[in-house]
């Protein structure tokens, strides 16, 4: 189908990119693996989508589509999770930085 | 006894110099924290001479305390005042405020406006009012203000309340700190004038709704 090829090419060009940046040193090398191992299970399930249908069933979902979608909607929702304790923790830092540095002056 | 008296100031420079000279006239130990403001707001505060503490970005009021408050216990306080920068309140009261604190009868005082017959605008009263019950209903203190800038601290209390929250949470937080480590607290009336200046600068409704997401959410 002409979605899977679609969807392929754009994996491709995510993973190709994710690895300039992990070249670029912009990303661990833990969090390169990390993508790289997800965007391949997602090119795995997009060849072959018959493998949710068959993890759907033994959960006991109805259709292979609505277990992909409950997972990335799980998935999406963590990494906000994670990213929104980052920033937070960011933000103390700047202000902890900030507090230094006026007492410096 | 040694108190410090601390205005967290952001933007302030028009009433700055006018707040600082009231509190010199009963104090000497004045901390500004001015918190990243774009006009001149530490250089009046320096000229007037006063310990001026400038954060280089805004980070909040809650943070421009956390400056002031942590410099104050530094330089050995043993009781710190937090007071608004831009002109509402009175400085000949902070000492009838310090008194409690100072005769070791309560480990923090609190201005409330609606203790004393302050008129504030409608919309105003019902912001705060409903603050205060959502105060009431999370820490049971029962507070009759809870966003006000007019406290005072022993150092004990100082020292123990973490202020957490950089933004406008931290007066919130600051009651359900003192229900959490359990300091004996008092109420007392103050007068806040509402100036157009300070309507004009102060939190509007939806700075409401910011301090509930901050609440909730961090």
């Amino acid at each position: 189908m002409l979605i899977q090829y679609v969807i392929l090419i754009i994996i491709v060009l995510i993973v190709l990119q994710t690895a300039r940046k992990y070249k670029e040193r912009k990303i661990s090398l833990r969090e390169f693996l990390f993508w790289i191992i997800f965007w391949l299970v997602v090119g795995a399930v997009v060849l072959l989508p018959q493998i949710t249908s068959l993890l759907a069933e033994k959960l006991g979902i109805g259709r292979g589509a609505d277990l992909v979608v409950y997972s990335s909607l799980i998935f999406v929702f963590y990494m906000i999770f994670r990213l929104f304790v980052r920033q937070e923790k960011i933000e103390r830092d700047i202000s902890k930085i900030i507090e230094n540095l006026a007492k410096k002056e | 006894m040694q108190t410090f008296v601390i205005i967290p100031a952001y933007n302030e420079a028009s009433v700055i110099a006018d707040t600082i000279r009231d509190v010199q006239k009963f104090y000497k130990d004045i901390v500004v924290v001015d918190d990243g403001s774009k006009d001149k707001t530490s250089k009046i505060a320096e000229i007037a001479g006063v310990k001026v503490l400038r954060h280089i970005l805004n980070r909040g009021q809650g943070a421009a305390l956390r400056t002031g408050i942590n410099y104050a216990l530094k330089q050995g306080a043993d009781v710190v005042v937090t007071y608004d920068a831009d002109g509402q309140f009175e400085a000949e009261e902070i000492s009838r405020l310090c008194h409690p604190v100072i005769n070791g009868k309560c480990d923090v005082v609190l201005g409330s406006r609606f203790l004393s017959g302050n008129r504030i605008p409608l919309f105003k009263k019902i912001i705060l009012k409903s603050a205060i019950l959502f105060t009431r209903a999370i820490t049971g203190l029962r507070l009759t203000d809870t966003h006000n800038g007019f406290r005072i601290m022993n150092r004990k209390a100082a020292e123990q309340i973490k202020i957490r929250q950089d933004r406008m949470a931290h007066a919130s937080e600051i009651v359900h700190e003192i229900a959490r480590l359990k300091l004996s607290y008092k109420e007392l009336p103050i007068t806040v004038k509402y100036t157009i200046y300070s309507k004009r600068k102060g939190q509007r409704l939806s700075g409401a709704f910011h301090i509930l997401f901050d609440l909730i959410f961090k």
